[in-house]
């Protein structure tokens, strides 16, 4: 059966995982590297790398970044954050990502999606798509540019769209839980989820290990993605994967 | 031992070359019929659509059979295993190598859910692209609500997305995305050598064939397919080694070890 996957997403700026990180045993300099070596011998599914800063210099340092990682780790790694066109695409798959996951650019130009999906496969095209509850009842907003920009399009009506562009996966950041703790956004994981037929990856609000539970039964995740909780070091991903596995959630437990 | 990955245009080959070079083999890109002539060891990776396959001329395609029947192992990885096949559902018109019987098809169509392998569309990973008149269609299938909502339905014959994934109500998502086990059907493999059963193996993929006496393991994603399939020296596994950690670079060590021997 196909399992629910976990992913771990290293917020990086010039190389190096700047958020929340707190394990004790982390030199300084590499540490992005350290932390994907520790989350694969724990079994991680998958990683994210995010250039939060994403100027030149800064993706040039995460390039090399994960063509370090993508030569020790035999797992799917993916790279976002300022991808705005082929040509940044490229750099980042030909630095060893598999995927790259594109979001104000997509908004701003959607022929972007098809673009990518044409030239490397849906497989390769993860669209990005951060909302948070709508004044509208029941509805969820999109919001570009990092949370600032509100755009005039339904976070459901987007994922459909962004599917049948060409999209391979859909990573939905809920911005009301983002950093919360609070758990996942249940009811808009669901909405986009039953919504497309393509996986959907649940972001923002992790903070226990049921939270996990919740977002793949209620929320009906295909997958969960979380910062915090691992970097700083609460529960492994080994202890959360057993957890799931506890309740009957299918996931990859090796060993 | 040097291995040649088959280059036809499909997708990057970074992580199919870094990952034989971490078992120990030397892996060389290249293409076109002198190549796949000099070859000791074939690997034909690949994700994309089924008639990129066609990039592989006449010349190549017949230096391929030459190969396999001289004894060169080939390995097929994902879109590679497909086109070892008759054809799919995807190119209808692209015939396969046709090593193994049978034609690849759709995961997500109503056919492929239930198991029976009849024709549909959709781009295997180019999905959403290009000109294809049948992405019309699946422009149409995609944006009925009927088919794309899990509700109550009254018709049945608009009922093929059952919610088949537990937990939950979702639809079957395709592209078969992540990862899954890899189940033997209890003839041997070389291939899987060591290799724990119900391993998890990391899947992307839209189509998927069928399962024939010569698929040594498969998977289960609405419809069974065949994971791993295997005869002699030709080996094809639909998930991607490069990319399924411990178990894929096993699998991956085993088809250069197989190789070697074969010299």
């Amino acid at each position: 059966m196909l399992a629910r996957r976990i992913i771990a997403c290293l917020d990086v700026r010039d190389g190096r995982v700047v958020k929340g990180v707190n394990f004790r045993d982390l030199r300084g300099a590499g540490d992005a590297a350290e932390l994907a070596a520790r989350y694969n011998a724990e079994g991680i599914d998958e990683l994210i790398f995010l250039d939060i800063s994403a100027t030149l210099e800064s993706r040039r340092a995460m390039s090399r970044t994960i063509t370090a990682i993508a030569a020790q780790l035999f797992i799917p790694l993916a790279a976002g954050g300022g991808i705005r066109s082929l040509e940044d695409a490229k750099a980042a798959l030909d630095a060893g990502a598999d995927k790259v996951s594109i979001n104000s650019a997509a908004l701003l130009h959607p022929q972007l999606i098809t673009t990518l999906a044409a030239t490397y496969g849906s497989q390769a095209v993860l669209v990005a798509i951060d909302a948070r509850g709508s004044a509208r009842q029941g509805a969820y907003d999109v919001l570009s540019r990092a949370g600032t920009h509100l755009e005039s399009i339904d976070a459901v009506a987007w994922a459909r769209e962004a599917a049948d562009r060409g999209a391979g996966e859909i990573l939905l950041t809920s911005i009301d839980r983002d950093g919360t703790r609070a758990g996942f956004d249940c009811a808009l994981t669901a909405a986009v989820s039953t919504a497309v037929r393509i996986p959907v990856i649940a972001s923002g609000g992790a903070g226990a290990l049921d939270h996990f539970a919740d977002v793949f039964t209620a929320g009906r995740a295909d997958a969960a993605l979380a910062a915090s909780i691992f970097h700083d070091g609460d529960y492994s991903v080994r202890d959360l994967k057993r957890s799931l596995a506890a309740q009957g959630i299918p996931v990859r437990l090796d060993s | 031992m040097e291995v040649l990955v088959v280059d036809y245009g499909a997708g990057n080959l970074a992580s199919v070359m870094k990952a034989l070079r971490a078992v120990g083999a030397s892996p060389v890109i290249g293409a076109g019929a002198e190549a796949v002539a000099g070859a000791a060891a074939i690997v034909i990776p690949g994700v994309g659509h089924f008639s990129q396959t066609t990039s592989i001329d006449d010349r190549a395609r017949d230096a391929i059979r030459v190969a396999i029947a001289g004894g060169v192992p080939v390995l097929g990885i994902c879109l590679g295993l497909q086109w070892l096949f008759d054809g799919s559902d995807e190119a209808p018109a692209v015939a396969g190598l046709g090593v193994f019987n049978g034609r690849c098809f759709d995961l997500g169509s109503d056919r492929g859910q239930t198991g029976v392998r009849l024709g549909s569309d959709q781009g295997q990973t180019t999905r959403g692209v290009g000109t294809d008149p049948d992405r019309a269609n699946l422009l149409a299938h995609r944006s009925d609500p009927g088919l794309t909502l899990v509700e109550p339905q009254s018709d049945p014959s608009l009922t093929p997305v059952e919610p088949r994934s537990d937990p939950g109500l979702t639809p079957l998502k395709v592209p078969h995305v992540g990862w899954n086990t890899v189940d033997s059907t209890g003839r041997s493999s070389r291939l899987l050598d060591a290799i724990p059963p119900s391993s998890f193996a990391y899947f992307t993929h839209t189509y998927a064939a069928p399962v024939v006496d010569d698929t040594v393991a498969t998977t289960t994603h609405g419809a069974a397919f065949t994971a791993v399939v295997e005869r002699g020296r030709v080996f094809g596994a639909q998930f991607h080694p490069e990319k399924s950690g411990d178990a894929g670079l096993r699998l991956l060590a085993n088809f250069v070890r197989i190789a070697a021997g074969a010299r």
